[in-house]
């Protein structure tokens, strides 16, 4: 049974008088004890996505569910699996880091929680906040506290909804590694964020989500041999050919191509000769996500036949 | 099922938590606000108007001021507890849980009835020393105090769910539940009104409550407690029907 199964989910909004389609037949499954990535850019749905998985929003259609129990129709049993890490940094500022734990487990029904809510503040690096309140917190605190809270129930499927946004990277460090000791531990975890770094090293399937649809989805690994092979990387100071500029990606001095064979890497050079361009500190290099990511989302406007699927 | 009841129970500790966190601000303040309602008006009008028979007016005054500081404090603490949650966000906590819409409501509405007995205790035991009170009939006192304060916990949720700022309940406060409660005989008996006013109040619930929660100080009031009783009745099923069905559907806390 999968720990979590988009079944041809689809929502539609009415926004300004017309109705804007945030999800259109998303359909996947995450198993237990997977560690899964959702990436897209914003707007791409992933957030609407997991809104309706943990209860927070309504499917037009479709179906979601959490260890074979449906969210609407079974949705006490299936929240009780759930622990969701909010993408809004938000908190009670009337309590203190511990009540709000207390109070949280208690919502699940969880009474005597004092072991695992100190293990919780142990491992996250709140030990010493316990007793302070939220509002003295500083932001990283904070979301460190709305992982805490997520967690406060021991549930086997945990979602994280771009948990490192703004965070600094010796939280994202703490937080990569509890997270990841709980996947090992056989909690099932559903992360979105937009550092695909973070992806590539954490999540071993992928699912990319574009204008509401699925667009690729596989593993990470496939992922990363299956699209672009080779990425050229050069620094320049005049301006591009403009049969470069149109499949490149620049970045102030940056400029990338993504090629396939020699042939093409041989081509984008004699295209920068030919017009008198001059590249410096030329790399040719082994494709990363974040290449592979554009490189899908840069495609034509998706089919649902295009979609990778592979488990 | 026990998880639902602990689940519920923590919320309305929570609940509770969170106003006598600020009970400066949520106790003390409406007792000092209701005892100086007694001090001005017992002051000006004491003497000068007549009210139950051999009532003193500052004794007929009492009843009305707890009354009225149960129900505004009752209808205070759902709907600024909910709207807090809403525009800060963090009722994301409350929706992601198991809770179903009873223990919702069971648990605000619980909370709001222990807000308002709490702050209706403190105006009783500030202003009972200005004047001699009797207590006819406990039963009722208690009958309308818990009815009443039930039925505007269970409006301010409505008004907390309906509400998507601070000033839409501050509006509905201001121009619902205030004039609700001044018009409703809180300071006056509404006999001496002239008739139409007096038709006027007969169709304002408030009116019931306090009146039939007079009735078990003074064992006299303008109604029969009975009718107060069925019209309270009806008013608190009625508005815990439409809470508890906007809150099944989730109105406008899930999209």
């Amino acid at each position: 049974m999968p720990a979590i199964s988009f079944q041809n989910v689809s929502k539609l909004y009415s926004s300004a008088g017309r109705e804007v389609r945030a999800l259109d037949g998303v359909s996947f499954d995450i198993q237990p004890g997977e560690f899964f990535g959702l990436l897209g850019p914003n707007g791409a749905g992933k957030t609407t996505l997991i809104s309706i998985l943990a209860g927070l929003t309504r499917a037009t259609g479709g179906s979601v569910s959490v260890l074979g129990h449906d969210v609407v129709t079974d949705y006490a049993t299936a929240r009780r699996s759930l622990g969701i890490v909010p993408q809004e940094l938000v908190f009670d500022p009337f309590f203190s880091v511990r009540e709000a734990l207390v109070i949280q487990s208690g919502y699940f029904g969880v009474r005597n929680n004092g072991a695992w809510i100190d293990e919780l503040l142990q491992g996250l690096g709140l030990a010493d906040k316990a007793n302070s309140n939220m509002r003295q917190l500083s932001g990283g605190m904070k979301r460190r506290v709305l992982v805490a809270q997520a967690l406060v129930h021991k549930p086997p499927v945990i979602v994280l909804d771009e948990p490192t946004a703004g965070v600094d990277v010796e939280l994202r460090q703490t937080l990569w590694q509890f997270v990841a000791t709980l996947n090992k531990q056989g909690h099932t975890v559903l992360l979105t964020t937009h550092y695909l770094e973070e992806a590539e090293a954490l999540c071993g399937r992928i699912a990319m989500l574009k204008q509401g649809r699925v667009v690729a989805l596989d593993r990470t690994s496939a992922l990363l041999a299956g699209t672009a092979s080779t990425m050229m990387r050069f620094k320049m100071d005049s301006a591009l050919p403009p049969e470069l500029a149109s499949k490149a990606r620049v970045t102030g001095r940056i400029v990338q191509v993504t090629t396939h064979d020699a042939a093409e890497v041989e081509q984008v050079l004699a295209t920068l000769r030919a017009a008198g361009c001059q590249p410096e500190d030329l790399e040719i290099g082994r494709a990363d996500l974040e290449d592979v990511f554009l490189e899908i989302m840069q495609g034509p406007p998706v089919t649902i036949g295009q979609v990778k699927v592979a488990i | 099922m026990t998880a639902m009841l602990s689940g519920a129970r923590t919320l309305m500790y929570k609940e509770m938590l969170r106003f006598w966190k600020v009970s400066f601000q949520t106790v003390a303040a409406p007792v000092l606000t209701a005892v100086l309602y007694l001090l001005i008006f017992g002051h000006v009008l004491e003497g000068r108007v007549k009210v139950f028979g051999d009532v003193g007016y500052t004794s007929f005054l009492i009843p009305g001021l707890v009354m009225m500081s149960v129900l505004q404090n009752a209808f205070a603490n759902s709907s600024s507890s909910l709207i807090q949650s809403k525009i800060t966000g963090n009722l994301v906590f409350l929706l992601v849980t198991p809770l179903s819409h009873w223990a919702w409501f069971v648990a605000y509405v619980g909370a709001s009835v222990v807000r308002g007995v709490v702050v209706g205790v403190g105006v009783m035991l500030v202003t009972v020393w200005f004047a001699p009170l009797s207590i006819a009939n406990p039963l009722w006192i208690i009958v309308f105090t818990l009815m009443g304060a039930a039925m505007m916990g269970a409006l301010g949720l409505v008004a907390g769910l309906w509400a998507e700022k601070f000033d839409q309940i501050a509006a509905f406060q201001n121009f619902i539940i205030m004039p609700m409660t001044f018009l409703s005989g809180v300071f006056y008996s509404i006999k001496s009104l002239p008739l139409f006013w007096q038709a006027v109040s007969h169709l304002n619930p408030f009116f019931y409550m306090i009146d039939g929660f007079r009735h078990g100080f003074f064992g006299t009031s303008d109604v029969s407690p009975w009718i107060s009783l069925a019209i309270v009745g009806a008013s608190l099923a009625m508005v815990c029907a439409l809470c508890l069905h906007l809150l099944r559907i989730g109105y406008k806390i899930r999209s």
